[in-house]
């Protein structure tokens, strides 16, 4: 049994009641005081945000500065249409005032400025960072921030490109409860988790033949990106003939066959520019919502660490890949 | 539609198209409120939405759509203004009303090109299936509970519908068990609530051979006896806490005691401990009591003794005061409602009261005590449920709306979203099951019913099996070309009371006997449904196995043999959590779910003799509950 411990209110008791009989009530009191920042709020990470403040963490911090547009709305729900008319409020904004209203239990608040210029001390306010779509640059200073902090700080990164999506896990060490199956009884687990610089690392040709191909296609269009300077999703079905060219010397340089990702899917990805499927935004902040909740309760087994949807075949896949 | 290079999903194909089609959702509670969002933001433009639910606090950590100040509103009505704040241009239609009623007729359902089901019950289910049959609509089901979820594709004639596996049955328990012989907390929540509660506080006409008592000798239930209707009776002059100390004496004291007596239920079990209140309260412990009161106004015996902990287990002590105070409260807060009380798990008091009835209960037969919150799910049969699973299957259902309304069926799939990954996967899809050619909803194939033809009447026919098993809501019942039985409005006055003299008439007694070889007709218009029973006669049933008196299958064979080809037809009463591992049917405890023993005709390939088992005469049973478990 758990030991004495403090009390739900009896708000928290009627409200959070169905939730409770899944995760319990000490994974939920831990949940009420993880605090959690989102960066951008794309249609996956409004996805993301209501799920997790449904839930009840306990605090919610939205950093995006930019405009409120009909194109930022289109797979952002959080948005209020006759918001789009207003002047000076940022998305960031807009959405805090949406979520506030979800939950009145959880703090939301929008930060003002942007990821890149805050002090490295700012991420040390957090309990979990999530990362919407953002350059592999800047994903991977952000992972070394959240290491480097004195408490765990577990980090995400999540994107939807069209009718695909993909999230990377780093909970640097986690300890968690599940029950065992042999005697239903709670017993404790420890995992280790990769850095994002270390996952990066591991070498192609050493990854199991039935890999998802969506892994090796996304990193190919996101270095592509980059190398191109591009914003992450600043492209078109144009760029097929140069990605191409692109993926062939990455299949070169990693010494696997090119036909390991075949070429309509790298059309599909690229046919979709920066636009996000609702029904995969949705599905893909479920994940997300769902492993955060995991990871701040310390109830249950957290994936480890790269999760992918394909809308196409419908599969929604685990993919361990650390250094050996 | 226009297809990529590949013929793979992209996304400028849809965009474009949906914005025509015109989609029915039916259910708007935690799946519903995802799906609608989804819909829209998938560019959906014309939707109808059906929901006969008003919303309720414990909605509102997931059903995202809804605030506090909603709270007892219509869930289809406040669903669509909240959507319409983000996409004002859409076209949505709220009907605030179940989906069985008449005006949802079968060119109703044609108006749709696809159906889209977020529902918490499978009378429903069934009922919507029938509908997309009959007007030729797919249709994708689907349901969560925790973790878990899956979503299917129905297309008629292409893939099977949704009765063509077999559905679990309400879970139910044998009177015995109940009254006499518990075993489990969840038969003493069953007492504390269909019999105590009931008892104490219900209708007292309702309660009828089904008594508080504690024995299982048939000859001193004590259901007959008149002195026992009086002792449940507050006498004159008597004040509410004596008469919930003489109750308390009785159901937990003297009823054991005399249950005691009977040594051959003893035997192979542990003997039960009576309670007397004398020795379980202290006269302190019975004297310190109700100062504090709950904030809320909301009559509550844990609030007046100062019981703040849901999660904890009383002790023996304070379940017997919350038994005491509980009563007292009923009798002086609740007078009004006092004769009518039906359980109702967000009735605190009776929440309460059951509590402390089936832990006092389960104390005495050496079962290990529950929390509040423990018992009201339990006795609530309340369905686990999260914002992220209904999330994930609002957006697989749209996925598969996407499918069919590009004419892409052959890339349906049924998804299964796990809480452990199998392989690798955490989002499973799996291709969809041709349909059951021996289906009797969407194949016609005949069933068989196997009754006593001496002592069966309509009347049970139709509530047994017709109602409860077949799911039809109006029968009409024909034997031949004459009628027997219709439900409906626009009946004859002469055909009703000939209607009426039947329905209690012994099978064998009827103008022509309906007996073994009989085939009867049912048949529901507005579900377009028909199917027809084969009659066969059979003397004996075991109570056990067989409580309802009739055994229902899809097994022809068994007409001219007594041992049987089993049939790979449903199995109406089959448990099939084994079979297809549905959410649906993943439920709470593992430990409660006693579903009725089947008739073991789901398994193809096994053979088994009908007759020659001990037999029993027919008991009724407590039904649990009649929710399939399933979020909405």
């Amino acid at each position: 049994m758990d030991p004495p411990t403090e009390l739900l209110t009896e708000q928290e008791a009627a409200v959070y009641d169905r939730q409770i009989r899944v995760w319990g009530v000490d994974a939920q009191r831990k949940l009420s005081k993880a605090r959690v920042l989102v960066v951008g709020m794309s249609g996956v990470i409004a996805e993301t945000c209501k799920n997790i403040v449904l839930a009840g963490v306990g605090s919610l911090t939205l950093v995006d500065d930019s405009k409120l547009t009909l194109e930022a709305s289109a797979a952002n729900f959080l948005i209020q249409f006759d918001e789009l008319e207003g002047q000076g409020i940022t998305l960031a904004e807009a959405c805090a005032a949406s979520l506030r209203d979800y939950n009145p239990m959880v703090q939301v608040k929008a930060e003002a400025g942007s990821i890149q210029n805050k002090p490295d001390s700012f991420f040390g306010n957090f309990d979990a960072i999530i990362l919407g779509r953002s350059s592999i640059s800047l994903r991977k200073h952000v992972n070394e921030l959240c290491r480097k902090q004195g408490h765990r700080i577990g980090f995400y990164s999540v994107d939807c490109r069209g009718t695909c999506g993909s999230l990377f896990v780093d909970l640097k060490s986690h300890s968690y409860v599940s029950k065992r199956a042999k005697d239903d009884k709670d017993a404790r687990h420890e995992l280790t988790y990769p850095s994002l610089e270390e996952a990066l690392s591991v070498p192609w040709k050493s990854f199991p033949k039935r890999t998802s191909k969506l892994l090796f296609a996304l990193r190919c269009l996101e270095d592509f990106e980059h190398a191109e300077g591009r914003q992450p999703g600043h492209v078109s079905s144009q760029d097929l003939p140069a990605l191409l060219a692109f993926w062939k010397s990455a299949c070169e340089a990693q010494k696997v066959a090119e036909n390991l990702v075949s070429e309509p899917l790298f059309q599909r990805l690229l046919g979709s520019g920066s636009s996000e499927l609702p029904p995969v935004c949705a599905i893909l902040g479920g994940i997300v919502g769902q492993e955060l909740i995991k990871a701040m309760s310390g109830k249950g087994e957290p994936l480890r660490n790269y999760f992918f949807f394909d809308a196409a075949d419908g599969k929604g896949i685990i993919e361990m890949v650390a250094p050996k | 539609m226009a297809m990529s290079d590949s013929g793979e999903l992209s996304q400028q194909m849809y965009v474009n198209d949906v914005q025509k089609e015109k989609v029915l959702m039916v259910g708007a509670g935690g799946i519903g409120c995802e799906l609608l969002k989804t819909l829209v933001l998938t560019g959906f433009k014309h939707i109808h939405l059906i929901d006969m639910d008003t919303i309720e606090v414990s909605n509102l950590n997931r059903q995202f759509l809804f605030r506090k100040s909603h709270v007892g509103q219509s869930k289809a009505k406040v669903a669509r203004e909240a959507v319409l704040k983000f996409r004002p241009g859409v076209e949505i239609v709220a009907h605030h009303a179940n989906v069985k009623n008449q005006e949802f007729d079968i060119d109703f359902f044609k108006q749709f090109s696809v159906v889209l089901n977020g529902l918490d019950n499978l009378d429903a289910r069934r009922h919507v299936n029938r509908m997309c049959l009959a007007a030729g609509v797919p249709l994708v089901e689907s349901g969560t509970t925790g973790y878990l979820g899956q979503v299917t594709v129905h297309i008629k004639g292409r893939t099977e519908c949704y009765e063509c596996q077999p559905k679990p049955a309400p879970k139910s328990y044998p009177v015995c068990t109940i009254t006499s012989t518990p075993s489990k907390l969840i038969h003493c929540i069953v007492w504390a609530k269909e019999l105590a509660l009931a008892k104490l506080f219900g209708d007292k006409g309702q309660v009828s051979d089904l008594d508080v008592r504690s024995t299982s000798n048939e000859d001193n239930a004590v259901s007959n006896d008149p002195d026992e209707a009086e002792f449940f009776e507050v006498r004159s002059g008597e004040s509410n806490r004596s008469y919930a100390e003489r109750v308390f004496n009785r159901i937990f004291g003297q009823n054991i005691v005399t249950a005691l007596q009977n040594e051959d239920t003893w035997k192979a079990r542990r003997r039960p401990d009576p309670l007397f209140l004398d020795k379980v309260l202290t006269e302190e412990d019975a004297a310190t009591q109700n100062n504090a009161s709950s904030n809320d106004g909301t009559v509550s015996a844990m609030a007046s003794l100062n019981l703040k902990n849901p999660q904890e287990i009383w002790s023996v002590k304070d379940n017997a005061r919350v038994f005491l105070e509980s009563i007292r409260l009923f009798l002086e807060k609740r007078s009004k409602d006092v004769g009518k009380i039906v359980f109702d798990k967000d009735d605190q008091l009776a929440v309460e009261f059951v509590t402390a009835a089936a832990n006092l209960r389960a104390h005495s037969f050496g079962i290990p005590m529950q929390s509040v919150f423990e018992a009201k799910g339990m006795a609530g049969n309340i369905i686990h449920a999260i914002a992220t699973t209904n999330a994930i299957i609002a957006g697989l259902i749209v996925l598969e709306a996407l499918k069919l309304l590009s004419n892409r069926t052959e890339e349906c799939r049924m998804t299964y979203c796990v809480e452990h990954p199998s392989g690798k996967m955490l989002l499973m899809p799996v291709e969809m099951a041709e349909p059951n050619p021996r289906c009797y909803v969407c194949s016609e194939t005949p069933l068989v019913l196997e009754l006593n033809t001496a002592t069966a009447t309509m009347r049970e026919v139709i509530e047994k099996v017709v109602k409860r098993k077949l799911g039809v809501t109006d029968p009409v019942i024909m034997q031949g070309a004459t009628l027997l039985h219709e439900a409906g409005e626009d009946i004859e006055e002469d055909m009703v009371a000939y209607y009426r003299a039947l329905l209690d008439k012994k099978f064998v007694d009827y103008p022509t006997p309906i007996t073994t070889g009989v085939v009867l007709t049912v048949e529901d218009y507005h579900q377009d449904f028909r199917c027809s029973l084969h009659v066969k006669h059979r003397d004996t049933f075991d109570e056990e196995k067989e409580p309802e008196g009739m055994v229902l299958t899809g097994d022809l064979a068994s007409l001219n043999t007594t041992e049987t080809a089993a049939a790979p037809t449903p199995a109406l009463d089959a448990p099939s959590k084994a079979e297809n591992g549905h959410a649906e049917e993943e439920e709470e405890d593992e430990n409660v779910v006693m579903v009725e023993p089947a008739p073991k005709a789901a398994t193809a390939g096994t053979k088994r003799k009908l007759e020659n088992e001990e037999t029993h005469p027919t008991e009724k049973r407590l039904r649990a509950s009649e929710a399939v478990p399933v979020e909405v």
